[in-house]
């Protein structure tokens, strides 16, 4: 079924993460006890980046379902609600409970203008508490934007 | 004060119906809201539409069913003309064979996997290396221990015996004459030297075919869904304001269902109406003795990138700006390393052994494991001990029992059964 060289590259690719190591793995096998956060925290925003410098707002392409590949449109303004464009823009997510990240690597694909941005490539694989993160860094500085969303 | 005897019997034969009622309304009220919308996510009826293959446009031609559907039973399509793919995936097993390792031509080094409602699932194979149902049926054809022959002998069989249908669907078939009977990308020597002298545009007429037999075979398997179960008729019954009795399931079934939803954590994975998320997870399931080391998805992400095949290729009907899937996959995480996909649960009773290479014999077996959730071979296991009472996993059992319902699939007609007498 399988060919030699598979299984070569197989354990060559065990070996380098056997080598590289893994933190994390703590949190990921014994979830982190994070507790949800309230009700009034859940939503596509607008939300208030940690330091203030952006206000991001979600607009999800389609209604936001488990396990289907999506694509969201996020608006961000600065703190005086001008849009900000030309930003660098990362998304990272998971959920705080299961210790889990993402299970796909979504990425802005496009700057729209006005303030617009296309993620595309997200997944939630199951339903529950989700954190969706965004890494901005813009004229006003580097800063993180986290929405709690419900799936 | 008199009773007559009519009132006693009258009490007496009401006595079943009103307990029933009782019980019925008991087990209702047992479900909050949230957990009745839960329970409901994983019923079939929650089953989104067929979803597209923009990368194979016959996938929905009901000539490509036809053709495909002989083609999956045809033990031609094999090195020794006894293996098709009916032989791993038997229709009257829930499209797999019970087996802990499947044998064709030689014997596999994991365990066959149904094809029901795979075309729902972005990742075929327990370590997703194949995009597409199509890409997915190339893979066993030319595998030395399953179907053992090469794409050249399988064109020489289209246009030996399924001509008028192929030309019917895909266009004329190139000559062949020049072709050797048994050439292909293989690892077979003389197979692969045969191949090897051929020019390009032999190598693609060849490959031409192949391709379309993967599709053709594809367009049959899409219609090979799940059948409702007992558990999809209770949440019918539950779903329903009128007072239709949810005594589709027993109480040990409904107490199961509760912890498969809550305590147990299962719908962390099986989730979604086919009860998997369709993605890969590190379980801790054992290694088999004498096997080639499996490195399950991390591999498997690596290998669908390059894959002959995949979406982006040039065989693909899809423009690339449609494989999405390849485009924000994850590859070489170290939580790829073992992780093997979620199966789906539905008729899962029906079909022990358990998991990638049949590592488990019994569902009892799998739910111990659970249980204790013991170190990964190899990465990390994802799984937290479960503090369980034996009765409770008897419990989890008998809920796993409720998921059977059997499958559909396109009915057979009588010139399919003739060329499969190997079984
Ligand atoms: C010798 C037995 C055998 C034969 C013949 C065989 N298969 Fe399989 N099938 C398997 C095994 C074993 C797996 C899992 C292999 C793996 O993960 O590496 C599998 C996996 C699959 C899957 C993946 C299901 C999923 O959920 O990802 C599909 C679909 C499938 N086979 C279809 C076919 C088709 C179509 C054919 C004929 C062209 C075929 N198989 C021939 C044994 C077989
Ligand atoms: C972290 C994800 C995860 C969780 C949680 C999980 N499963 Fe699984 N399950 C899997 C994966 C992955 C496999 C296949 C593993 C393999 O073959 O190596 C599997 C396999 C199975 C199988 C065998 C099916 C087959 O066809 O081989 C059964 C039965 C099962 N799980 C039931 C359960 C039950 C019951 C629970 C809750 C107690 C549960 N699972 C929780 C991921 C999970
Ligand atoms: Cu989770």
């Amino acid at each position: 079924m399988k060919s030699l060289p598979y299984y070569t590259a197989a354990g060559l690719a065990m070996l380098a993460i056997s080598v590289a190591g893994c933190s994390h793995v703590a949190a990921m096998a014994f979830g982190t006890g994070a507790t949800r956060p309230a009700a009034g925290e859940f939503g596509v925003g607008p939300r208030v980046s940690a330091e203030r410098r952006y206000v991001a707002t979600l607009q999800p392409q389609q209604a936001l379902r488990p396990r289907q590949l999506q694509s969201m449109r996020v608006s961000i303004v600065d703190a005086r609600g001008q849009a900000v464009d030309g930003a660098n823009i990362l998304v990272d997510g998971g959920m705080p409970q299961h210790g889990h990240g993402l299970p796909t690597k979504p990425r802005v694909t496009k700057n729209l203008g006005g303030g617009l941005y296309d993620i595309e490539g997200v997944r939630f694989n199951m339903g529950g508490w989700w954190e969706f993160k965004l890494a901005i860094r813009g004229v006003a500085g580097a800063d993180t934007v986290t929405f709690n969303l419900d799936l | 004060m008199k009773i007559h005897w009519t009132q006693i019997a009258a009490a007496v034969s009401l006595y079943p119906l009103l307990t029933a009622v009782h019980a019925d309304t008991l087990q209702r009220d047992l479900w909050t809201p949230a957990e009745i919308e839960q329970i409901s996510s994983l019923s079939l009826r929650a089953l989104d539409a067929l979803p597209p293959d923009p990368s194979n446009r016959v996938a929905d031609d009901p000539r490509a069913v036809a053709l495909g559907q002989s083609l999956f039973f045809d033990t031609r399509l094999s090195s020794n003309g006894r293996v098709s793919c009916a032989t791993c995936h038997l229709p009257e097993r829930e499209f797999q064979d019970g087996a802990p390792l499947a044998s064709g031509v030689g014997t596999t080094s994991r365990r066959t996997m149904t094809v029901a409602a795979t075309a729902h699932s972005p990742f075929l194979f327990w370590d997703g290396r194949k995009d597409s149902q199509w890409s997915q049926a190339l893979g066993p054809l030319e595998s030395p221990v399953e179907h053992g022959g090469t794409r050249a002998q399988y064109a020489h069989v289209i246009a030996a015996n399924y001509r008028t249908e192929y030309e019917a669907i895909f266009g004329a078939i190139p000559d062949l004459k020049r072709i050797p009977s048994i050439a292909g990308p293989v690892p077979e020597a003389a197979a692969a030297r045969a191949w090897a002298g051929l020019s390009d545009a032999q190598r693609d007429a060849v490959t031409g075919i192949y391709v379309n037999i993967g599709k053709a075979i594809a367009a049959y398997e899409r219609r090979i869904q799940y059948r409702a179960s007992r558990f999809d008729r209770y949440v019918d019954g539950l779903r329903q304001a009128t007072s239709t009795p949810q005594n589709a399931l027993s109480p040990d079934e409904v107490a199961g269902l509760r912890l498969f939803i809550g305590k147990a954590n299962c719908t962390q994975c099986h989730n979604g109406p086919l009860l998997t998320n369709n993605e890969f997870h590190n379980t801790g399931v054992p290694v088999r003795p004498r096997l080639p080391a499996d490195a399950g998805r991390l591999a498997g992400a690596d290998t669908v990138l390059r894959d002959e095949f995949n979406c982006r290729s040039r065989w693909s009907d899809a423009n690339p700006a449609q494989c999405a899937e390849l485009e924000y996959l994850v590859t070489g995480a170290h939580t790829l390393q073992r992780a093997f996909k979620v199966p789906s649960l539905r008729n899962v009773a029906q079909r022990a052994p358990y998991m990638h290479a049949g590592q488990l014999a019994t569902l009892r077996e799998v739910l111990d494991h659970y249980r204790r959730a013991p170190a990964a071979p190899a990465g990390h296991s994802e799984l937290k001990p479960l503090r369980l009472a034996a009765n409770e996993l008897q419990q989890l059992e008998a809920f796993l029992h409720t998921l059977s319902g059997g499958t559909t699939a396109p009915p057979m007609p009588q010139s399919v059964t003739a060329p499969n007498q190997n079984r």
